[in-house]
């Protein structure tokens, strides 16, 4: 047993390293965007279009992934991209956490009406094709970095409390809690002293969970065009781009689709590496 | 609690469910800033013209007055008329409806075969290397949604080995003799295994896209379950009797293995039919979920609330049909 579980761990290990080492990468290069990208990633060059990467025959150098159909640089533009990809994955991810988490620890510790009403939504949540719910609120609310964060948060705030609102009711029937109210706690203040640190690993992993999540709604909205200003290079608009022109540039979709699923992974391998490192039996 | 308690009480809650996706829907539609009016006239209308469209479409009223108009509308079956098409509602979606179910039975299928046989051959060769193998790929597999499968399928085996159709619903250049939308099944129907196997062409890649994610949930759970029966009495009991291990896999451990993977697959089988709203976008597949993102593009109001009640009616009688299904399959459910 004691070799079964070296190994689960070094696997463990291994799987944060990697993903955690892509996404770092991934956030210096969304900071320092300007310095390290080749080119402006808005330049176009139509005399410059659909030049394949370096190592093929045709290529410049100063385009290392080659360039779209209107010759900008696929490799600036999926620098770029990261910037919008890792701040909605960022703002977006951390307002559903927030709401939906405290929504689940309100519906599942004080249980009665709160609860009802919260279930109740979350199930009327559950009955909307979320893609679609995302497209209709992009369409009410008008296209932007905003709209976007607002649609994921509305969306997926049932994620969290869901999950948090189990916990908190399982937490909630332990006696360190009644001798928490015993002693004399408001109900409240128990809530946020006693059910939340116990909560907290859980609230962490899907935090991560939900970040990859959050880029790939970025990346379907962009797809169908309903997501920030076309002067903003996003990975999903590249991959539409991308799929038009599939059969003559097929770099134009394969980049930024390895860098988009790379970054989905990890975030989800982050997310279930994590849950791992909390699972006191594994450890 | 009686089974038939345990129906109405479901048929209640989702009535409900069905109620409240509904004023949600409505509502925050008719926030949208830009009028849809205006979009369906030529330039240069003159406001009487405006006022005229808008009383035909009940736009002049106000939003619960309106509310009350349409929801006494959908319990007769009229769910209005589309801006876009001048078509009534209904008409129009059922007209896809079909195409999205074909798919994602079709997913449904592919997900069940891939995610059993995975499940069986993880449970034969545990504790080696292809069980190991087989956990890494559904690691990978779930981890990566249905919209990026789809992407990777159509790189794979649209364009470097173009072997599967990437594109549409079926070849427009064949002569459809049928009389109902359900091609897939019509096709085989009336023997034309021509048309069938051009239908099938073109929906493995979306299907396949869309079971991917499900066929390694259903993996992962199944070998579970089989592993944790594996250890049981009976099962060595089989075992000392002399049957073989395949025999003894599928024959006496896999019917207790499979009860949970079967809740599981009901639930999941709601999250793969919402997927089909962007797979039937990225594969140009002409069902409801790319007429439903058409519809918000050109915001054809009438025609995005039909939509959204299909589909939050999909969901919630696949829900209460898997509910019933466990009921009836789980002893301790049905007397209890």
């Amino acid at each position: 047993m004691a070799d079964a579980r070296g190994l689960v761990k070094r696997r463990i290990g291994m799987r944060l390293w990697l993903s955690g080492g892509w996404l770092t990468l991934l956030v210096l290069a969304a900071i320092f965007a300007p310095l390290i990208a080749p080119q402006d990633p808005l330049m176009q060059d139509l005399f410059g279009g659909r030049m394949p990467p370096f190592w093929e025959a045709g290529s410049d150098a100063a385009f290392p992934l080659g360039s779209d159909s209107l010759g900008r640089d696929v490799l600036s533009r999926i620098i770029y991209g990261a910037r919008v990809a890792l701040g909605v994955a960022l703002i977006a991810g951390t307002l559903t956490c927030l709401i939906g988490s405290l929504l689940g620890l309100i519906a599942g510790y004080f249980r009665g009406w709160p609860d009802m009403v919260i279930s109740r939504l979350v199930d009327i949540w559950m009955a909307f094709p979320p893609v679609l719910f995302a497209i209709l609120l992009i369409a009410v609310m008008g296209t932007g970095l905003t709209s976007i964060i607002i649609a994921i948060v509305v969306i997926d705030w049932t994620r969290f409390a869901r999950v948090i609102r189990a916990e908190a009711m399982s937490q909630g029937a332990m006696d360190y809690v009644a001798s928490a109210q015993v002693a004399g706690r408001k109900r409240f203040s128990t809530m946020l002293a006693e059910i939340l640190p116990n909560v907290l690993p859980t609230i962490v992993v899907l935090l991560t969970l939900e970040m990859g999540i959050a880029v790939i709604v970025e990346a379907i909205l962009s797809f169908v065009n309903l997501s920030i200003s076309t002067d903003q290079p996003t990975w999903g608009s590249m991959i539409a781009e991308g799929r038009l022109s599939i059969h003559q540039a097929w770099w134009v979709l394969v980049f930024p689709l390895i860098t988009l699923f790379l970054t989905v992974l990890s975030f989800s391998q982050l997310g279930e590496g994590l849950k791992d490192h909390f699972d006191p039996v594994l450890r | 609690m009686t089974l038939i308690r345990r129906i109405l009480l479901r048929l209640l809650t989702m009535a409900i469910t069905l109620f409240g996706v509904a004023v949600i829907v409505f509502f925050v539609i008719r926030v949208v800033p830009g009028n849809p009016i205006a979009m369906m006239l030529p330039p240069g209308a003159g406001e009487e013209d405006i006022a005229r469209l808008k009383a035909l479409y009940g736009f002049d009223k106000t939003i619960p007055e309106q509310f009350v108009i349409w929801l006494t509308g959908v319990l007769h079956g009229d769910f209005g008329t589309s801006i876009t098409t001048r078509q009534p509602v209904l008409q129009l979606v059922l007209s896809r409806l079909p195409a999205t179910i074909e798919l994602s039975i079709m997913a449904l299928v592919i997900a069940v075969i891939i995610g059993g046989a995975l499940a069986l051959t993880g449970t034969r060769r545990r504790g080696t290397r292809v069980e190991g193998a087989i956990d890494v790929t559904n690691g990978m597999a779930l981890s990566v949604p249905d919209f990026l499968w789809g992407l990777v399928l159509i790189l794979l085996f649209g364009v470097l080995w173009p072997v599967f159709h990437i594109s549409g619903r079926v070849s427009p250049a064949l002569d459809l003799p049928f009389s109902t939308n359900f091609y897939l099944f019509e096709s085989v129907l009336r023997l034309r295994f021509d048309i069938w196997a051009d239908l099938v062409s073109h929906m493995f890649m979306p299907s396949l896209a869309l079971a991917i994610p499900l066929a390694a949930i259903i993996a992962q759970l199944l070998k579970q379950s089989l592993k944790e029966t594996m250890h049981l009495d009976y099962v060595t009991l089989a075992r000392t009797k002399g049957y073989d291990e395949n025999h003894v896999i599928t024959r006496e451990a896999l019917p207790n293995a499979v009860l949970p993977t079967l809740t599981l697959i009901g639930v999941q089988f709601t999250f793969l039919i919402g997927g089909t709203v962007i797979i039937e976008r990225l594969f140009s597949y002409e069902g409801l979920g790319n007429m439903a993102i058409d519809a918000v593009i050109n915001r054809d109001l009438p025609l995005i609330q039909g939509i959204v009640i299909l589909f939050a009616l999909i969901f919630t009688v696949v829900n209460l049909v898997v509910d019933l299904t466990y009921a009836a399959l789980n002893p301790r459910l049905r007397h209890g």
